[in-house]
Parts: structure tokens; C-alpha cells; sequence
């Protein structure tokens, strides 16, 4: 039984790896000043935390732009659906011509320019090209897509193995009391008896989706799909509509005329009720997105002072150090995925609250 | 004179870690009070946590 | 905050809320709900299952209380019958008793009737026999003494004469 699901991950894997054989590519060289070792240090940091338009494993040699990986569609609407493969960025390093427009990349974001990819800047060293709205599929939607993917075959499997018998077999074992710690321990004190059910998918998939990606996160892949704000709002805005559109009417009362207060209070409560519905799910979207950015930060900065310090006792120490820190950032992805589901059932409890009489 | 933000940013780190320092010792004290209810103190103490971290991450991308 | 929006990138967001809303609706139908629904079956076949030992071991006990009070009874009915037994026993023992006593009365009396008038009986056929005896005794001797004329008319007047004394 076990067979099967694992030679779909080594399939998985044999295709990531695979890749780099076809989409090795030696191009042309950048000219880039090369900055001191922090410089770069921090460069690499701040390329890290983007996303990016191609699957880059590992960088073999800066200079000749040769990197191991393999590209990605891009998809922009730009006066009409234009499709073509990242390799034509050449990591960065040249223009895409398209349909007679021409794209470039600039801080992993795609610009319209000219043939020449000439990229204006204003005085806050913004990009003043205008910009496509991009569909592309990127590292981090490739990324959401694989979870997703195995997420849907880990838990249809582990559905399927109740079938048999009354005790899951195999990944269910492991699963199943994380499933009841979010049906006994997040949705039944927040949500209440009644109304849990309505909520347990929405539950259940965001815990497992937060949590599993942020594992990613911290592999050697290198992706951080998290520490994208887009997808922390998406998120974010799930929870908020979730709970706009289950909310009874008790709830709406509680914003609009708070019962047992004066009148003139009502009025001054209900804009700030108003605005903490929305300051909630801003709060879930920052928390997220923030915490794994900063953990990211942090390990990768000791992990450079490696570099830096290059020496018999930094180096050492700060690779304990960056060890020490995986590991918190193991149980900060526990953490937040957790906070996450907590808070959204929370405010999923708060949405669907019975009337009390104070 | 103009203060620079990362001063700014020092001060909300140093409010949200007093914040949730406290929160933190609160619970301790609670837990070692209360040995039997340590799950629901844990539970109150993450959430409450969770929203000063939030408060402290807003105002730390504002400044 | 200039950083995050400048950082915001739409299509993410697209890709994000369309796989998430998938993958939740998938899930949802493929998983949480035979899961949910597998472990709350499960959950509740063992709350039954304990609420039905408990209720055969209550049953059980009520059965126990009623074993013991029915052996009770038994035993109480046991004795009574026993109790009854015995009177009835001492009462017919007692009731043949009389039923003996007056029988062998009865028979004592019959006996005793019996006894009078054999000796009635004997003392008529003795006299009978004395009678006859007598009789015969007499004729002897009257035969003896009758051989002469005189003789015989002696003994007729002296016969006479004792009939007369009769």
C-alpha cells in the first residue's frame, strides 16, 4: 500500500532534480559591481525572500550566470494573454521579447520596457515602467501547487484507508490526532458545539496547508511561500469573508449597536467595531507573513556570518547558532500555522456566537 | 533633527517584548498555580501573544 | 508598508486564492468528510459501546439482586412448605393416633361383644352337653335299674317327682 504514495514523492523529486540536466544554461555574464561580502551577504538575502520566475536550485557561478534549475511559464495580461517561457529572462540578465513588447525583470518583478530594457527609476528608487499584471506561474505558485497536490493525496488516502477499518493505516496514524487536537482542542472551545462542522474544512486545510509550507520553507529548496504578503492576504481574506458571510445576526448587533451601552457610545463603538473586523484578519496576514520573513532573515544572516567571520571559532559558532535557530523556526512553523487556525477560529466563534443576556 | 525609523522600530520591539515578557511570566506564575489548568493558560497565553506580536509587526512595517 | 505593497504581486495572490480555494473544496469532499465522519462514527460506536457494558453491568447487578431475592424466596418458601410439612405430618400422625385408638376400642368392644356371647354360646351348649350327659348318664343308669317292673315305676315317680321340682 505504502508502495505507490512514495514512488509518487521520488517521482516528484526525480523531476525537480532531473530538470537541471536539460536547463543548465551558460549565458551571458552580468555586470554588476561586485560589492563587499555583506553587500553580497545582503543581496542574497533580500533575492531569497522574492520570488522568483524560474526554478533555481543553486547558483554555480554568479558571474557567467550559470545556474542549476529550470524555467517556468509566464503569463501576463497585457492587452491580451501572452504566454512564454522565463528562460527568455536569461535569470534577469536579458530582455523577453514578446508579440513586439518587451519585458524585463527588475527585483523579480516583470516591466514593460523597450528593446533596450532601459528601467526608469523615481526618487524612491521605484521602477516608473509599467508593469503587466503577471500570472505567471513562479516558484512560489509552483510551490503552492506541489502542497497542494500532496496535501490532496496524503489526506484522500488517509480518508480511504477509514474505509477498511475503524483505525487509519500508515500517514493517518500520524495525522489523525493533529486532526482531532484542531477539532477538540481550536474549533470546539472557539466555535462552540454547535456550528464546528460548518467550519472543520476551512480549518483543517489552512492548518495543514500553513504548516506543511512553511516546512518547505525551510528545506534547502528554498522557497518561502509564506513570506509573500499576497499569499498571507489571500489567506487573510479568507478568513474575513468566511466570517463576514457566516456571521449571524447577533454578531452584526454587536458592530453596529452594541447592546447595554448608551447611545452615545454606540456611535462612537460602532466605526471602531467596524474597523476591528477588518484590523483582524490584517493582523492574521501581517502575523504570518512577518514571523517567517523575520525567521527567514535572521538564519540566513547568521548562516552568512559564516562567510564573514571565516574563521575556527565564528564560523563554528554560528553555525550552532543557525542550527539552534532551524530548529525554533521547526517549531515556529508549527507555531503560526496554530496561531493562525486559533485566531480564524476565533473570529469564526465570534461570527456565530449565540445571543447572551448580560 | 530627524529620527531615524530603526529607532522607531527599536522602541516597538522593546514594548512588544515587554508585552509579551510579561504574558509570558504571567502564565508561568498561573501555570505554577495552577498545575491542571496549564492547557487553557498555554492557549490564552499563545492568543494573547499572537496579538501583541501583531500589533508590534504593523507598527514595525509602518515605521 | 511601501515595501510590502511594492512587494504585493497579484498574480501570487490569483494563483494563492484559487489553488487554496480548490484544494479546500477537494479536500472537503474527498477528505475532511469521510475522515470527520469515520472518527466520529468510530467516537461514537465507543461512547455506545460503554454505554451498552455499562447497562449489561447494571443489568447485571439488577439481575444479581434479583437471583439473591428470588433464592430468598425460594428459601423462605422451602421452609414453609417444610414448616407445613411437618405440621401435617404431626397431624395426621396424631389424627391416626385417635383414628387407632378408637379403632382398636371398637375392636376391643367387639371382642369383648363377641367374647360374652361365645361364652353364652359355651355356657348354653355345656349346659346342653351336661343336659344330654346327664341324660345319657341317667338312661344308664335307669336302664340298669329299669330291668325290674318295680324298679322302673319307682324311678317314673321319682322322675316325676324331680319334674315337678323343676
Amino acid at each position: 500500500m505504502q508502495k505507490p504514495f512514495y514512488f509518487k514523492i521520488f517521482l516528484v523529486a526525480a523531476l525537480l532534480l532531473g530538470g537541471n540536466i536539460f536547463a543548465k544554461e551558460n549565458n551571458h555574464p552580468v555586470e554588476e559591481s561586485k560589492g563587499s561580502l555583506k553587500a553580497e551577504i545582503k543581496e542574497f538575502i533580500g533575492h531569497h525572500l522574492l520570488d522568483s520566475h524560474d526554478f533555481t536550485l543553486y547558483t554555480v557561478d554568479e558571474e557567467k550566470n550559470e545556474h542549476v534549475g529550470f524555467p517556468l511559464p509566464v503569463i501576463l495580461w497585457d492587452n491580451g494573454l501572452k504566454v512564454f517561457s522565463s528562460s527568455k529572462f536569461h535569470h534577469g540578465a536579458s530582455v523577453a521579447e514578446v508579440d513586439g513588447n518587451y519585458y524585463a525583470l527588475n527585483h523579480g518583478k516583470i516591466v514593460k520596457t523597450d528593446a533596450e530594457g532601459t528601467i526608469s527609476y523615481d526618487e524612491h528608487h521605484h521602477a516608473t515602467n509599467e508593469k503587466p499584471l503577471d500570472f505567471s506561474i513562479t516558484k512560489n505558485v509552483v510551490f503552492i501547487l506541489l502542497v497542494a497536490i500532496l496535501m490532496f493525496f496524503m489526506f484522500t488516502k488517509m480518508a480511504k484507508s477509514y474505509k477498511n477499518s475503524a483505525l487509519p493505516k500508515g500517514m493517518g496514524r500520524l495525522l489523525e490526532p493533529v486532526v482531532l487536537y484542531i477539532r477538540d482542542d481550536i474549533a470546539i472551545p472557539n466555535i462552540g458545539k454547535k456550528h464546528y462542522k460548518r467550519y472543520m474544512s476551512y480549518l483543517l486545510t489552512v492548518f495543514f496547508f500553513i504548516w506543511i509550507i512553511n516546512l518547505l520553507g525551510l528545506t534547502p529548496l528554498g522557497v518561502n511561500v509564506t513570506n509573500n504578503i499576497a499569499v498571507t492576504l489571500a489567506l487573510a481574506l479568507l478568513t474575513y469573508l468566511i466570517t463576514t458571510f457566516t456571521a449571524n445576526k447577533n454578531y452584526w448587533k454587536h458592530i453596529f449597536w452594541m447592546p447595554d451601552v448608551p447611545v452615545f457610545m454606540k456611535l462612537v463603538l460602532a466605526p471602531i467595531e467596524l474597523l476591528g473586523t477588518i484590523i483582524k484578519p490584517f493582523s492574521l496576514m501581517i502575523r504570518l507573513y512577518a514571523n517567517i520573513t523575520a525567521g527567514h532573515v535572521v538564519l540566513m544572516s547568521i548562516l552568512g556570518m559564516m562567510f564573514i567571520f571565516k574563521n575556527w571559532i565564528g564560523s563554528p559558532l554560528s553555525f550552532g547558532l543557525a542550527f539552534a535557530l532551524s530548529l525554533l523556526e521547526l517549531l515556529v512553523a508549527a507555531l503560526q500555522a496554530y496561531i493562525f487556525t486559533m485566531l480564524s477560529a476565533l473570529y469564526f466563534g465570534s461570527a456565530v456566537e449565540e445571543h447572551h443576556d448580560h | 533633527m530627524e529620527i531615524p525609523t530603526i529607532v522607531g522600530a527599536g522602541l516597538i520591539v522593546i514594548g512588544a517584548g515587554l508585552g509579551i515578557g510579561k504574558i509570558g511570566g504571567s502564565a508561568m506564575d498561573a501555570i505554577a498555580r495552577q498545575p491542571e489548568a496549564s492547557g487553557k493558560i498555554q492557549t490564552a497565553m499563545l492568543i494573547a501573544a499572537a496579538l501583541i506580536e501583531g500589533i508590534g509587526f504593523a507598527a514595525l512595517f509602518a515605521s | 508598508m511601501d515595501k510590502l505593497i511594492e512587494q504585493f504581486s497579484f498574480g501570487l495572490f490569483f494563483w494563492q486564492l484559487l489553488l487554496f480555494v480548490g484544494l479546500l473544496l477537494l479536500l472537503r469532499k474527498f477528505a475532511w468528510k469521510p475522515i470527520l465522519n469515520a472518527v466520529e462514527d468510530r467516537e461514537d460506536g465507543i461512547k455506545n459501546a460503554l454505554e451498552a457494558a455499562e447497562n449489561a453491568k447494571r443489568e447485571m447487578q439488577n439481575l444479581q439482586a434479583d437471583n439473591d431475592k428470588l433464592l430468598k424466596e425460594a428459601r423462605a418458601e422451602r421452609e414453609a412448605m417444610l414448616k407445613e410439612a411437618r405440621e401435617i405430618k404431626e397431624k395426621m400422625i396424631s389424627d391416626s393416633k385417635e383414628q387407632a385408638q378408637a379403632e382398636g376400642d371398637k375392636i376391643i368392644k367387639q371382642a369383648q361383644a363377641a367374647i360374652e356371647s361365645e361364652k353364652k354360646a359355651a355356657l348354653a351348649d355345656i349346659k346342653n352337653q351336661v343336659g344330654n350327659l346327664s341324660v345319657e348318664i341317667a338312661e344308664k343308669v335307669i336302664k340298669e335299674q329299669l330291668s325290674d317292673k318295680d324298679k322302673q315305676l319307682k324311678l317314673v315317680e321319682n322322675l316325676l317327682g324331680d319334674i315337678k321340682l323343676n
